[in-house]
């Protein structure tokens, strides 16, 4: 009993850390620089109090469920030999987890705005939601195509930083010819892709698959599946509103 | 204060955007790999703990931070604070000091509670048998992030193109890529979309979209976008920064060691 009291203080103690630097932050700002009182104290600490379980549940379970999950199905996959369906897989992980992902949502219903207020789109309801469809979709896709290729660079051992920086090329390429109001959308829609619960699947997937291969160093060749699912959509974001804006 | 309502909400919506994924891996496994599935229990209640954990997460930052952070990042670009009372004629950039310091901590701040970068930290301190801290990584990628929230509100308020930062970040991580040690290349890269998640989004975006709308001369459909894109970039510089310092750390001292021990070796393989 004491055993299990001494890992549950642990946890707690430890997201506790993780937590302090947020809270001081916003204590010190709003005690001596907007010098304003608190209202509702007693609806703060509730809600960092459970900040702090959540947090450290979300830990407990990344352990238990998320990394074996990711690391038995490469593992599995690997052993399996198929490439096929070990990219069907890749391609289908990086495409579901993306198309539902709030953050996306919320970005996609922004870019719509801009696309109708720069005259892009018919400034109604239903091209709004067209657009925001289709940007959904495309994003999911090119996150989809990001894990496929990454995978495929685990498999055969490709060079990360030169395919990294081919990337940035076509970022660079994208950005002259884009129509300028799409862009900082699209720059922006690379970082709200990947999300808390794709994020460690997608690890654990790449290390998974790195260490069950022989000649792939685990450090080297594991990485770097997360860093191709936040630069892809930024090129296919530019693609989509250079289109959008020249049919 | 009724909190049971928002708590079963999110915890059923944060269900809701999960199950979809798991869904897809059990079928996949059950279809594709025909295996099964060894400690079935072991993994619902691993994943029931991260449904809650994250759900929890969420009602409790929605209800304590989110609205604090996004109060001050309007409070702090209101005119009125930023001029205490003087001529709003005299717009300046460097009127906006507290605003870059605010943006340099919350930056940091929400990137160290990001439960994303702490999983990515924990798997890369596993994969490197203990060479690379968990906090260590961590620091790092929080200052990059915090460097850049910070030049990404200097960037909307002073009205630069948006292009030209982030030319000028893919110029330095490509020359940084040339001489950083080779293990860490990959998980730098990485670090980069790992920060930018389900804390640090929300409240960076808030920050830059209330700069875009009190700023003089600023459109928050054009300019308050980017924001998220820098937060993304700078962790990769930095991580690599850093890795590169302890590299150049670790020669000096084993010269300094060479010298003073005529050939000792050294055995440290720390890389952050």
């Amino acid at each position: 009993m004491t055993k299990i009291l001494r890992t549950v203080w642990r946890h707690v103690a430890r997201s506790a850390r993780d937590l302090t630097p947020i809270i001081l932050v916003i204590a010190v700002f709003q005690y001596f620089i907007l010098q304003q009182p608190l209202d509702n104290a007693m609806e703060l600490v509730s809600g960092a109090i459970l900040v702090l379980i959540g947090l450290t549940l979300f830990v407990y379970g990344l352990e238990l469920a998320l990394f074996p999950i990711g690391e038995s199905l490469a593992y599995a996959l690997a052993r399996k030999g198929s490439v096929f369906w070990l990219l069907t897989f890749s391609f289908l992980l990086g495409f579901g987890t993306t198309v539902a992902e709030p953050a996306l949502t919320a970005v996609a219903n922004e870019a719509a705005k801009v696309a109708a207020a720069a005259g892009a789109i018919a400034d109604t309801d239903q091209a709004r939601s067209r657009y925001v469809l289709g940007l959904r979709i495309t994003v999911a896709l090119s996150v989809g195509t990001a894990l496929l290729i990454g995978v495929l660079r685990i498999l055969l051992g490709w060079s990360l930083p030169l395919l990294i920086i081919s990337g940035y090329i076509m970022v660079i390429a994208m950005t002259t010819v884009a129509p300028p109001e799409i862009v900082g959308i699209a720059y922006d829609s690379g970082g709200v892709t990947t999300s808390t619960v794709t994020v460690p699947l997608v690890a654990a997937l790449g290390v998974g698959l790195a260490s069950s291969l022989r000649d792939r160093n685990p450090m080297t060749d594991g990485f770097g599946l997360i860093a191709f699912a936040s630069l892809t959509p930024m090129i296919f974001v530019m693609a989509y509103g250079s289109i959008v804006t020249w049919i | 204060m009724d909190m049971t309502g928002p708590m079963v909400t999110t915890i059923l919506s944060t269900a809701l955007d999960v199950l979809p994924i798991l869904l897809f891996i059990f079928l996949f496994q059950l279809f594709v790999i025909r295996q099964p599935i060894r400690n079935l229990r072991r993994l619902f209640a691993g994943i029931a703990f991260t449904i809650l954990g994250l759900g929890l997460f969420l009602v409790g930052l929605e209800q304590a931070l989110f609205p604090l952070g996004r109060l001050m990042a309007q409070q702090l670009t209101d005119p009125e604070f930023l001029m205490s009372g003087a001529a709003a004629l005299d717009f300046h950039w460097t009127n906006y000091k507290w605003v870059y310091v605010f943006a340099f901590c919350i930056g940091f701040a929400t990137t160290i509670a990001e439960p994303a970068l702490l999983a990515v930290a924990m798997k890369a301190n596993e994969t490197s048998g203990g060479a690379i801290h968990v906090w260590g990584l961590r620091v790092a990628v929080a200052i990059g992030a915090a460097t850049g929230v910070s030049l990404g509100c200097f960037r909307i308020i002073a009205g630069l193109p948006l292009q030209g930062f982030i030319l000028a970040g893919y110029i330095v991580v490509v020359i940084q890529t040339l001489w950083a040690p080779k293990l860490i290349v990959p998980l730098a890269y990485d670090s980069g979309g790992v920060t930018t998640s389900t804390v640090t989004v929300p409240l960076v975006a808030a920050l830059g979209l209330g700069l875009a709308e009190t700023v003089p001369g600023r459109s928050p459909l054009l300019d308050g976008f980017g924001l998220v894109a820098f937060t993304c970039l700078f962790p990769i510089i930095s991580v690599l920064a850093y890795a590169q310092l302890s590299a150049l750390r670790e020669r000096f001292a084993s010269r300094r060691n060479t010298e003073a021990r005529n050939g000792a070796e050294s055995t440290s393989k720390e890389v952050i």
